[in-house]
């Protein structure tokens, strides 16, 4: 099925107003809003006619201009063989998205790089903790407005 | 021993100064410590293997930093690496020599502008004999940076010993640059 | 005689204790840490600590302001199948920019992916042999792979970081011995194939070491996203050149290998390594057939923009390389890349580790992750 389609079906089956959008090359997409945004996903990868079983690529987005942050889940049915972007917004001071870690256990590991390097809060993560940088690293790096620290632990990260 | 039981066969006395069969001796069996960080950890495999055969110069991996003379910096070292890569050097035992293979160990390479995570140039936390270039470095470069710190090791005397960290803090040595 | 009483469990001290592998370990692949906990030899938990090799490529990819700048980064994601990163990159810029790529490019394209497959492989089997104290197998795994090098670097110019393909075509013309050099590769390389399953496929240590070791079943493969030899050795029959081919994949015959645990489970250890030494063959295969069927003239740089003008707009393109699924989610605008993310098949599959390590002991640990064949620099990007 192809994005329209997979929209369309959701809509009549699960009454939903979800609508793809489409840019001026590449793929188009759907917007759900963070509080559905579990309940969409699991009727993603359940669904019979759906069945979304292969979490391909999960990423964080920083939205400079719109001061927003956001996640787009890349998900491929093994079986259907077909494909859906999904995408997820939310404000800048409240970054809070619902995990899909329970659903994809692949998440784990993408929702923790999200959050180290966005600084998206996922929750329901079972260890939300970073896991490129260290422990102690300040900021998330992946922002455009991120600041570089002059040292890390007494040791210069400039030139 | 066999070239030299040859040679020497009827008296088995070879006078040498004490120096120079001490730096004979480290130079011949540079034992490097096996641990590779990035790119060039692959091309340093590669060196150690069929084809650029490190063994011939008595240059033999081993898995401890406790048995190595000398430790390849292979590699991009990052924030996070940087104290572990110290605590590796501390780890062995002097004479202990320092080789930084390819352009990220030497200055931070490509990742020298928005590679916020990346240490630029590991002498920034242990002290460097030779800097060899690259990106990464062929096999025959690091053989000659090897051959570089062999020829610098000949020269070392005892009245006057290579600088340990301690002492070198006032003034740095020159560092060798590879070709 | 007193009867002999055996010692009371209650008087052996029965805890857990953790330990510490790597970052600085031979057989971690890189700088990966684990932090092992263990009941005596049995291990019970693993926790994965990466990003000691974080480069900050997709800060890079979007702060160099141009696509066509991004591609030696690329290379430097997974510096054993370089190839595969500048491929799966400059595809998904085509993609973005609608471009039409020449026959003959694609055809190169495909040889150079190929032939840097079995380099990559041979260097996961070597390594693989050496984790589990096999030496001779790396030794001979290395001349192969020199032999290949020397072709790519013949190419290219470079040995391991090659910085060859660009957005809509190569970055110089092939030179005219690159047909014959690679057909002579491709005879000498076939018997040695069987030379290498003498050394080590059908050694009886190896198999020991390797055999109903880390069991990986499909579905958890699956549900983790596995991809590549990780998957296949599970017994998915899951390879995109197959099943979602890119560039010109369709046009040629090769099976896809998959684990079906003739020496122990189906998805251990020796599974994902037969996958590899089977695929080397599939490879052989696909470049036999693209050196027949490549066009003899034609301009490789035909197809290359002199300026890339951005479009607005998204595309995520995966391909397959040595390791599995490598994705680029690319977001553009108007005035060039604004995010790339480097979905590495590294980063996913090592992400399994904690789940199939349970149980096993601590020398099964270093099969395990060495059957996985992590490239470091793919799994911190």
């Amino acid at each position: 099925m192809t994005t329209e389609e997979i929209t369309e079906y959701l809509n009549r089956e699960y009454g939903g107003n979800l609508d793809p959008t489409y840019a001026e090359a590449g793929d188009s997409w759907i917007t759900v809003s963070p509080s559905v945004l579990r309940e969409v996903a699991k009727t993603l990868r359940d669904d019979k006619n759906l069945q979304f079983n292969n979490l391909m690529c999960l990423s964080g987005i920083h939205y400079q201009k719109e001061n927003e942050l956001g996640v787009a889940y890349h998900l491929h049915s093994t079986i259907h063989d077909h494909k859906l972007v999904m995408k997820v917004r939310v404000p800048e001071d409240n970054p809070v998205v619902p995990s899909v870690e329970s659903l994809w256990k692949t998440a784990n590991w993408h929702e923790r790089e999200a959050y180290d390097l966005v600084g998206i809060t996922f929750r329901g993560h079972p260890g939300l903790l970073r896991i490129l940088t260290p422990q102690d690293w300040e900021g998330h790096p992946l922002r455009k407005d991120y600041e570089q620290q002059e040292s890390y632990r007494n040791v210069s990260t400039g030139i | 021993m066999g070239l030299l039981d040859k040679k020497y066969h009827d008296s088995n006395i070879i006078i040498v100064s004490l120096e120079s069969a001490l730096n004979w001796a480290r130079k011949s069996s540079l034992w490097y410590e096996q641990f590779g960080l990035a790119c060039c950890a692959i091309e340093m495999m590669a060196t150690a293997a069929s084809d650029y055969d490190f063994d011939r110069f008595g240059i033999i991996p081993r898995s401890s930093p406790r048995q190595a003379d000398v430790m390849i910096v292979a590699g991009t070292v990052t924030m996070k690496m940087a104290s572990r890569i110290e605590r590796l050097y501390e780890q062995m035992s002097e004479p202990r020599y320092v080789i930084s293979m390819g352009s990220c160990s030497n200055s931070g390479g490509p990742y020298w502008e928005h590679g916020y995570h990346v240490l630029k140039g590991v002498d920034k936390v242990i002290p460097v004999d030779v800097y060899v270039p690259g990106c990464p470095p062929r096999p025959e470069a690091l053989l000659e940076g090897f051959l570089k710190l062999q020829e610098r090791i000949s020269n070392e005397t005892i009245i006057e010993p290579r600088e340990t960290e301690q002492e070198s803090t006032e003034e740095e040595k020159e560092p060798i640059e590879v070709e | 005689m007193a009867p002999v009483t055996s010692p009371q469990p209650a008087a052996i001290e029965n805890r857990t204790m953790t330990i510490n592998m790597g970052p600085q370990h031979p057989s971690t692949h890189g700088v990966l840490r684990l932090e092992v906990t263990v009941d005596g030899e049995v291990v019970t938990k693993v926790k994965p600590d990466i990003g000691y090799l974080h480069r900050c490529f997709e800060k890079y990819a979007e702060s160099l302001g141009d696509y066509a700048k991004v591609v030696p980064y690329t290379d430097r994601i997974d510096y054993v199948s370089a190839l595969h990163q500048e491929m799966g990159y400059v595809i998904a810029v085509e993609k973005l920019l609608e471009l039409e790529v020449p026959e003959r490019v694609e055809y190169m394209r495909v040889i150079l992916a190929e032939l840097q497959r079995i380099a990559s492989h041979l260097l996961g089997i070597g390594t693989f042999g050496l984790d589990l104290g096999a030496f001779t197998p790396f030794l001979y795994c290395f001349i192969e792979r020199e032999n290949i090098l020397r072709i790519l670097e013949k190419v290219s110019g470079a040995r391991l970081l090659y910085n060859y393909l660009c957005v809509g075509g190569l970055m110089r013309d092939i030179p005219t011995d690159f047909t014959s050099d690679t057909w002579e590769f491709v005879t000498s390389f076939r018997p040695k194939i069987k030379e290498l399953n003498d050394l080590l496929t059908t050694n009886s240590i190896f198999i020991d070491r390797t055999a109903n070791i880390g069991v990986l079943p499909a579905e958890v493969a699956l549900n983790y996203s596995a991809s590549g030899p990780m998957l296949r050795g599970s017994g998915v029959s899951w390879d995109l050149r197959k099943n979602d081919p890119y560039s010109i994949y369709d046009r040629f015959e090769f099976n896809v290998p998959v684990g079906q645990g003739e020496m122990g489970t189906v998805g251990d250890c020796w599974d994902r390594y037969i996958v590899r030494v089977r695929e080397m063959e599939e490879s052989l295969k696909i470049i036999e057939q693209a050196l027949d069927q490549m066009p003899g003239e034609g301009d490789v740089k035909e197809a290359v923009p002199r300026r890339i003008r951005s479009k607005e707009g998204e595309v995520y393109v995966r391909t397959e390389t040595p390791r599995g699924e490598l994705g680029y989610y690319i977001i553009s605008e108007k005035s060039g890349p604004y995010r790339i993310k480097a979905r590495t098949p590294s980063f996913v599959n090592l992400s399994i580790l904690p789940a199939i390590s349970k149980g096993a002991l601590v020398a099964d640990l270093v099969a395990i992750v060495g059957s996985i064949d992590i490239v470091l620099g793919g799994v911190d990007r």
